[in-house]
């Protein structure tokens, strides 16, 4: 439990029992507002609370971007992205009463104009409410304008309020690397406390990668086989089956280490191995983040060759299709070495996890979209039966579903029907869909409404972003250095590179896509 | 068995007999389960609760009606028990609902199955639920046209009952047996639910710390309601009490359905008023707070959510528009099955300090 609800039961005794805590009056600012994540998504997710009754009682919302145009031309976009990308259809009056007083100050984010329109504007929301009101800024932009607006806020005197708190939300990525990261919190640093800042990473909003916890430390099934006595090995797959979608000018300079591995996979090896916090709160689950990735020792330049494989994909059929290769994209370089795929192996050194193989898996243009964490433990210490005539005894294997399908599978040897003892594996499962009644919300309309609630429990906490960097850092140098080895290439629609295979050793494989 | 598509979109596999009984009914279930998964690996049985439903022959038609509007929260398992003056024999008619997976995705399947049986059956119902229901899972028990031996036998095998006390014509006598009922099992009472945003905006609107400090000096509460939901009303006097530790007083009849009273505080009273209103929509129309400075808040049901008003001890007006699309009475009753896998600590002590200011 977060400090604010906590704060909220011990002085709001009306807060009891109450599944949808309050949330303080807020004008939100969001940064980009006319951009693809805003059309897509905030916007969307804005609604679907407002539809839900979840927003606070005052709430105002204000767009800021480059484009010239009259709010009426906002409420306009704003009303299409809704009726487009909304996951509930919009009742009419809530969608109108949402977008009536909805306002846009345009402007280039340098621009000291802008600052002082968003002064005003925030100023007259204020008036009108008879009070401050918390104010949550978005920044809903490419990353190279976070130091930019957050600088520019600071000088406007926007980055704090007298009687209300001030929040600034960013988007990944946070940073291009390490040195990049430190220089990125030190200036966002300069302008907010840490206690302000809220990196968003909407993986984290994910019901399924919250749901790791909950399977972990409210089940007494699961906690004691999760160790270095009992699990053999972990793989944490994020496998997609599309290419990279016309985001050349993205992708080239990203590359799947800092798309997905950097982010997402090491958020999941951090709650997937992390000790038990003490409590569900903000920055005690932080620490114990922060613990872990301080035990995975970052590779030295030499060992990332033995520890770390990169390809891209090549010309292949994908879902029956033909498909170009990543090197023939619009877009991308005909000699690019910017990596598709990225598969590690990983060591987290400490007690519980000494020896213990982690082994991280993405790409794009795989042969199914997926992603999963797979725990394989130890093989039973002796056979009894005989394995003439089945598949044996596996071992057994608890595997978390992430996407498509979220849930949680247990792999158990069983008897195969007859007159032999034969055991072959078989699986218990458990899916979201068939055992519960609600569908999960959107990650990004929990997240919003946390950030406005000032709860940072989902958020990423700067020294985190600095240690999730430090592992990675390594490996992108070294692939940086290396600008003579050929980048192997796989099939679209393959399991991806036969030289990952390499990293396993022990008699191991990658599971099946 | 052939899947027929029914005009709601999902794919029902159907079974059907006459003069049957509850291990022909179970076993066509498990059938049911079987050849569908069989062939089709992808589908599911939603495995979340059970839902048993005893109601008049005649108004059967309008219960599974109002069972197809809770939308995604359908129970796992519907059992509607219909019961029919003068029959001997129990039919049984079971639907398995599904949609085809797509996309590597599980499909979930759902199962309804609808009972006829007499008056002569009712005593020990349990012997012919008990063997349908899905094991392993909650039972909810939802009994809108009363059966009262009915309830009673199938209370010792159900995890939460469904009540809605709005539907009894005295609320009073609503809420006793609300009370009566939370002393053997789980109650979720539709008549709660329906306050639910309302306790959630008072909440909110009394968070922020300045506020907090005004609900130790609320000096009035104003609840309109429509005028069948009385004990809406009634409860969310009742939640405020019990939060606030007032001591609750009779209210006492005004006429036109109206009621006035007050309740203790530690050093003084907080009036309280309920009154009816015309609207459509059952449940409450609005909600006043006043405090002892001058200091008001106004809640009241308007196109897309709720029209605040709030008055600032210098006399200041604000008006101003909070958000919410309404759930409808479908959503309500959505909201009830979805309600039965919770716990709500607030209900028990708010029902108790209704019944106080119910007299």
């Amino acid at each position: 439990m977060s400090a604010t609800v906590a704060d909220q039961l011990a002085e709001n005794p009306l807060v009891e029992g109450l599944e949808r805590l309050p949330v303080h009056p807020t004008s939100l600012v969001i940064f980009g507002a006319t951009g693809d994540l805003a059309h897509r998504k905030l916007l969307p997710a804005l609604y679907n609370l407002a539809h839900e009754g979840a927003l606070p009682e005052r709430f105002e919302l204000i767009g800021v971007s480059r484009r010239e145009q009259a709010h009426q031309d906002f409420r306009d976009l704003a009303r299409d992205s809704i009726l487009r990308f909304s996951r509930t259809r919009p009742d009419p009056q809530v969608l109108d009463g949402l977008l009536a007083d909805m306002r846009y100050v345009p402007g280039a984010f340098d621009d000291d104009d802008v600052y002082a329109e968003l002064g005003r504007t925030l100023a007259e929301f204020d008036a009108q409410a008879g009070s401050q009101l918390d104010r949550v800024f978005y920044l809903s932009t490419a990353p190279q304008f976070f130091p930019l607006i957050a600088g520019k806020l600071g000088a406007a005197g926007l980055n704090r309020c007298e009687t209300a708190p001030t929040r600034i939300v960013i988007e990944k990525p946070f940073g291009y690397d390490l040195a990049s990261a430190r220089a990125l919190n030190a200036e966002l640093l300069q302008v907010f406390d840490e206690s302000q800042v809220f990196r968003i990473d909407h993986y984290l909003g994910k019901e399924t990668v919250q749901n790791l916890m909950a399977l972990r430390f409210a089940n007494a099934l699961f906690e004691p086989v999760w160790n270095r006595n009992y699990i053999d090995n972990v793989q944490i797959t994020a496998a997609e089956d599309i290419g990279i979608e016309g985001r050349a000018g993205y992708y080239e300079g990203a590359g799947a280490l800092r798309d997905l591995v950097q982010n997402h996979m090491m958020q999941l090896l951090a709650l997937l191995t992390m000790e038990p916090p003490a409590a569900f709160e903000a920055n005690r689950l932080r620490d114990e983040k922060l613990k872990v990735l301080e035990a995975i020792v970052p590779p030295s330049i030499g060992d990332v060759p033995s520890m770390a494989v990169r390809a891209q994909y090549g010309p292949g059929v994908s879902g029956g299709v033909r498909v170009p290769g990543y090197r023939e994209e619009e877009g991308v370089a005909p000699d690019s070495r910017t990596e598709t795929y990225a598969a590690l192996r990983i060591h987290v050194s400490n007690w519980r996890w000494a020896g213990v193989p982690f082994y991280l898996r993405t790409g794009k243009r795989l042969s199914r979209k997926i992603t999963e964490i797979a725990l394989t433990l130890k093989p039973v210490p002796h056979l009894a039966f005989q394995s003439t005539g089945s598949v044996g005894v596996q071992a057994n294997q608890i595997i978390l579903t992430v996407q498509p399908d979220e849930g949680v599978s247990v792999s158990l040897g069983a008897k195969i029907p007859g007159p032999t003892m034969r055991i072959r594996p078989v699986n218990m499962e458990f899916r979201y869909g068939t055992s519960f009644l609600s569908e999960s919300p959107e990650a990004y309309e929990r997240l919003i409404l946390d950030a406005m609630r000032g709860d940072a429990t989902l958020f990423t906490r700067n020294d985190e972003i600095e240690a999730l960097w430090g592992i990675i850092d390594p490996i992108l140098a070294a692939w940086h250095l290396d600008t003579t080895s050929e980048i192997p290439q796989y099939p679209s629609g393959s399991a991806g590179p036969v030289q990952a295979e390499a990293l396993l050793g022990d008699g191991r494989t990658w599971r099946r896509l | 068995m052939s899947p027929a598509r029914t005009a709601s979109g999902p794919i029902a596999d159907v079974w059907a007999a006459q003069d049957t009984n509850p291990d022909a009914i179970e076993a066509a279930l498990r059938e049911l389960l079987r050849e569908r998964h069989a062939a089709n690996e992808a589908l599911a049985p939603a495995r979340v609760l059970n839902l048993v439903v005893i109601v008049d022959r005649e108004w059967k038609g309008e219960v599974a009606n109002r069972l197809d509007r809770v939308g995604r929260y359908e129970a796992s398992r519907t059992i509607l028990c219909a019961v029919e003056q003068g029959r001997t024999a129990i039919d049984a008619f079971a639907v398995m609902n599904y949609k085809e997976p797509k996309d590597g995705n599980v499909g979930v399947m759902h199962e309804q199955v609808e009972i006829d049986l007499g008056p002569e059956h009712l005593d020990g119902i349990e012997t012919i639920v008990d063997p349908v229901v899905a094991s392993d899972l909650p039972t909810v028990l939802w009994s809108p046209h009363g059966h009262e031996e009915a309830v009673q036998e199938l209370l010792p095998m159900i995890d939460v009952m469904l009540i809605d006390s709005d539907t009894l014509l005295e609320p009073t006598a609503a809420l006793a047996r609300a009370a009566e009922l939370i002393e053997s099992v789980y109650v979720v009472d539709l008549a709660w639910l329906r306050t639910t945003p309302w306790r959630e905006r008072l909440a909110a609107s009394f968070d922020q710390p300045p506020r907090r400090a005004a609900l130790a000096q609320i000096a009035a509460l104003a609840v309109r309601h429509r005028a069948d939901s009385g004990a809406s009303a009634l409860l969310l006097a009742g939640w405020l009490a019990s939060r606030l530790r007032w001591e609750p007083g009779p209210l006492e009849a005004m006429g036109g359905d109206a009621f006035r009273g007050v309740a203790r505080r530690a050093r003084d009273e907080v009036s309280v008023q309920l009154d009816p209103v015309e609207q459509k929509a059952p449940g409450l129309g609005g909600v006043t707070v006043t405090c002892g400075h001058g200091f008001s808040l106004s809640l009241d049901r308007a196109a897309g959510g709720l029209c605040a008003r709030e008055r600032s001890p210098n006399g200041e007006e604000r008006v101003w528009q909070v958000l919410g699309a309404s759930r409808g009475e479908g959503g309500i009753l959505g909201e009830g099955v979805r309600q039965a896998l919770l716990r709500d600590p607030t209900y028990g002590p708010a029902l108790a300090a209704a019944r106080r200011f119910g007299g």
